[in-house]
């Protein structure tokens, strides 16, 4: 038989490991510093562009799709090419999806510190490039499938299978979130509100980690673990099941993200029981990639890739049990809000993810390059500085999490809450961050010497641009190796597969979203609640764009410990006018939804000017530019157009209008901090910030005062 | 006004029910076939990783 003669293209493989090296340094070093900003907030150094609100998401969107987002790109067109034996579909492909990504990635790096985001959490990147990001997805996924049609081998492994599903769901997920109506080139509003808004946000998030952090490391885990292993994955049967059974019930578990929130409830407990569910396929995958190493375990104690490998893996087993178990209500309820959950998706990202891609590049940067490893022993203590780090990182934070929820929970005998300053639980927790930014310098640290180690590794060989190799064209291959008609039918076809794939990932988002958007009931009309004002509207994009939502949420759940402690628990109907939802998901500070009328203008004037000063220890930075700068009143009328588009019912022409009442209660504001002997503007953004922090839970407080 | 569409499709309430049996008989299928499948079709799948590399030596029997 004529054998075909090609090669595979390395060159886009090194450059996806080059980006993913250099991001993921500058992603860990960002962590690094919010790390250290929340015990030390003048790291700042009072600069808007450094502080805490702007940069934690500059943080969380280098690491997923810069360090995690390249190093899958890397392993994607490494593994696919040598797995279908073929080159990559289109060479021009390849690289438009290289830079194309590269140039998202600096514009996110631009507008974040700016303040430009849309708030949604892992989807903060305004419009324009939102639509960049869906043009440069669908590139990637055009030359994986060209890649698919024109391959040398009949069949599909299973890897090929996980990354097809995430090229499928991210689209549908990105598309579906992204969904906003612009304000002008750098602001737009999302098309959905409040608890819809929080819905789909959460069907986002909790998805883009499924199948933006898992399922293409998944597939990655069973490629190059058992190279590295050296012998086949422990069962290919379960793999399979794995496959199917991970991604069909992954898509449901969003809403365990929003128990005990306004989410109907019907929606919560489809969340929770997809949640236990998800159990058994991510252990299934644990326990496939483990079991690959029996017998061979011996491998490990010299092989570095190994290890990282098998800490990989663990983290992956350890978190996806965790994860379900977060999802229980009684729970979650103590779990929710806290540092817990920043350490359990710490083990993902600095277990599962980051060891993974270590290991991986430790692979195959000596194989690219002809080579061995620089020095085992360096990669040894990379290896002993990452696991200690994720230890000292994990640590600290789940005994934080608890300390401080059970101190928020707490009351004395006589009823009353006992530490009801929130501070008093801040301050409590503060030696717990100090030791948590010791285990981020420990994996940071490591990274380094990963970096001079592959360096030195690349410089002692010669770069392998194009690897030789040659297969038999498909059609000479017999079918004698086939798994029977239906499974030919279902693999052989890779639009077929892709479509079933898709169907798989649809039905549990479309079950959990419609019906919040279609039954009525599902989010109670509070009659009281109204539009927000034109400066209310302006010191909510100003409350948007700092990033107060990091650490404030806006959801009081309806427990007693909640309830004694900020007011009346949160209604589905009051956010109706929320584009976007501004819940959070963690409480460094105390919630806002019941901010309004607590403290006097002048108290949130001084205490947005020196935090500290106004509440001993407090850890919230200072926010001097808001004292500098004046609001865009050119943007009030494009503003309520476009949120009047979306459905806010702001009568035909208030634009016209609008900048007036906003300067006559900008002027009340201001007169009333004059009187109080502080000099002001109307204008300045300090007003609108102070007019939306009183206007949060006041509606609904009117409506008590009403009724009697 | 979509809640009134849903409600008058006839028998709209076993639309989920015959939803439930597709995916539950896909998995049933999904299980079968991977139980029944030729043992060469998945020493051929399990061997593919490693295939390219000259330096890997299969150890299926280990």
């Amino acid at each position: 038989m004529e054998l075909d003669k090609f090669s595979y293209d390395n060159k886009i493989v090194r450059a996806f490991i080059i980006v993913t090296v250099i991001f993921g340094l500058v992603g860990m070093l960002v962590g690094l510093t919010i790390a250290i900003q929340l015990f030390y907030p003048a790291l700042n150094f009072d600069f808007q562009y450094t502080t805490f609100g702007r940069i934690r998401p500059l943080h969380t969107n280098a690491i997923i799709f810069a360090f995690v987002g390249n190093a899958m790109f890397a392993g994607v067109y490494y593994s696919m090419q040598r797995l279908l034996k073929t080159r990559m579909f289109s060479d021009t492909l390849s690289w438009i999806h290289f830079w194309g990504w590269q140039l998202i990635i600096l514009a996110a790096a631009i507008t974040l510190p700016l303040g430009i985001t849309t708030s949604k959490e892992y989807a903060e990147l305004e419009w324009p490039i939102d639509i960049a990001i869906t043009l440069i997805w669908v590139v990637f996924g055009w030359n994986m499938i060209g890649t698919i049609l024109k391959r040398r081998e009949r069949h599909m492994y299973v890897a090929i299978w996980f990354y097809i599903a995430t090229f499928v769901t991210v689209a549908v997920l990105h598309v579906v979130n992204s969904f906003e109506m612009p304000v002008n080139w750098l602001k737009s509003y999302s098309f959905y509100a409040g608890v819809q808004d929080a819905l789909v946000q959460w069907w986002y998030g909790h998805n883009a980690v499924a199948f933006f952090l898992t399922t293409p490391f998944l597939g990655l885990m069973y490629y190059f673990l058992p190279k590295a292993a050296n012998r086949p994955v422990y069962s290919y049967r379960l793999s399979i099941i794995h496959f199917w059974s991970l991604i069909f019930i992954y898509i449901w578990a969003g809403p365990h993200h929003l128990l005990y929130t306004a989410l109907p409830d019907w929606a919560q407990s489809l969340g929770t029981v997809f949640s236990i569910m998800l159990i058994a396929p991510s252990w299934g995958g644990m326990i496939n990639g483990l079991m690959t190493l029996r017998g061979a375990w011996d491998r490990v104690r010299e092989n570095v890739v190994l290890k990282f490998m098998v800490v990989a893996v663990t983290a992956y087993g350890m978190a996806t049990l965790e994860g379900p178990l977060l999802s229980l209500k009684n729970i979650n309820a103590i779990t929710h809000f806290t540092d817990w959950i920043v350490a359990h998706v710490h083990v993902g990202g600095l277990g599962w993810n980051g060891f993974l891609i270590f290991g991986i590049l430790y692979w195959v940067v000596p194989k690219m390059w002809g080579t061995k490893i620089y020095s085992n022993q360096l990669a040894n203590i990379h290896f002993w500085l990452g696991t200690l780090g994720i230890i000292f990182w994990a640590l600290p934070m789940y005994v934080s999490g608890v300390v401080q929820s059970l101190m928020w929970k707490e009351f004395n005998p006589d009823g009353f809450l006992v530490y009801k300053n929130f501070l008093e639980t801040t301050v409590q927790i503060i030696p717990l961050y100090m030791i948590r930014a010791v285990g981020g310098g420990l994996y940071l640290t490591g990274a380094i010497l990963m970096t001079y180690n592959l360096i030195k590794t690349a410089y002692s060989g010669k770069f392998i641009a194009d690897e030789p190799a040659e297969a038999a064209p498909l059609a000479a291959v017999p079918a004698a190796t086939s798994g029977g008609w239906h499974h030919r039918v279902l693999e052989s076809k890779p639009v077929l597969f892709t479509v079933l794939a898709f169907i798989s990932i649809l039905v549990g988002g479309i079950v959990e979203i419609i019906p919040t958007f279609l039954i009525k009931s599902n989010i109670p009309t509070i009659a009281s609640v109204t539009p927000y004002s034109p400066l209310e509207l302006h010191g909510r994009d100003i409350y948007i764009r700092e990033g107060c939502v990091s650490c404030h949420s806006q959801m009081v759940r309806p427990f007693r410990s909640e309830t004694e402690r900020y007011g009346e628990y949160s209604k589905a109907g009051e956010y109706v006018y929320d584009h976007p939802f501004l819940w959070g998901s963690k409480r460094t500070g105390p919630d806002l939804h019941r901010i309004s009328g607590k403290y006097s203008d002048s108290w949130h004037y001084n205490h947005m000017l020196a935090p500290d000063a106004v509440s001993t220890g407090s850890i919230m930075p200072a926010y001097p530019w808001l004292f500098e700068q004046s609001l865009d009143l050119e943007q009030t009328a494009p503003k309520i157009r476009a949120l009047r588009k979306v459905g806010v019912p702001y009568a035909e022409g208030y634009e016209d209008t609008a900048n007036e009442a906003l300067m006559k209660q900008a002027t009340t504001i201001s007169e009333n901090l004059n009187m109080e002997g502080i000099e002001v503007a109307p204008q300045t953004e300090i007003v609108a910030l102070i007019a939306y922090l009183q206007r949060l839970g006041k509606d609904i407080k009117s409506e008590k005062v009403a009724e009697r | 006004m979509y809640k009134e569409i849903l409600q008058n499709i006839d028998h709209v309430a076993i639309w989920p029910m015959i939803s439930f049996f597709i995916f539950f008989s896909f998995f049933l299928c999904l299980l079968w076939w991977t139980f029944t499948v030729d043992r060469k079709y998945i020493r051929h799948m399990k061997e593919m990783p490693l295939e390219n590399d000259k330096d890997n030596q299969l150890d299926l029997n280990a």
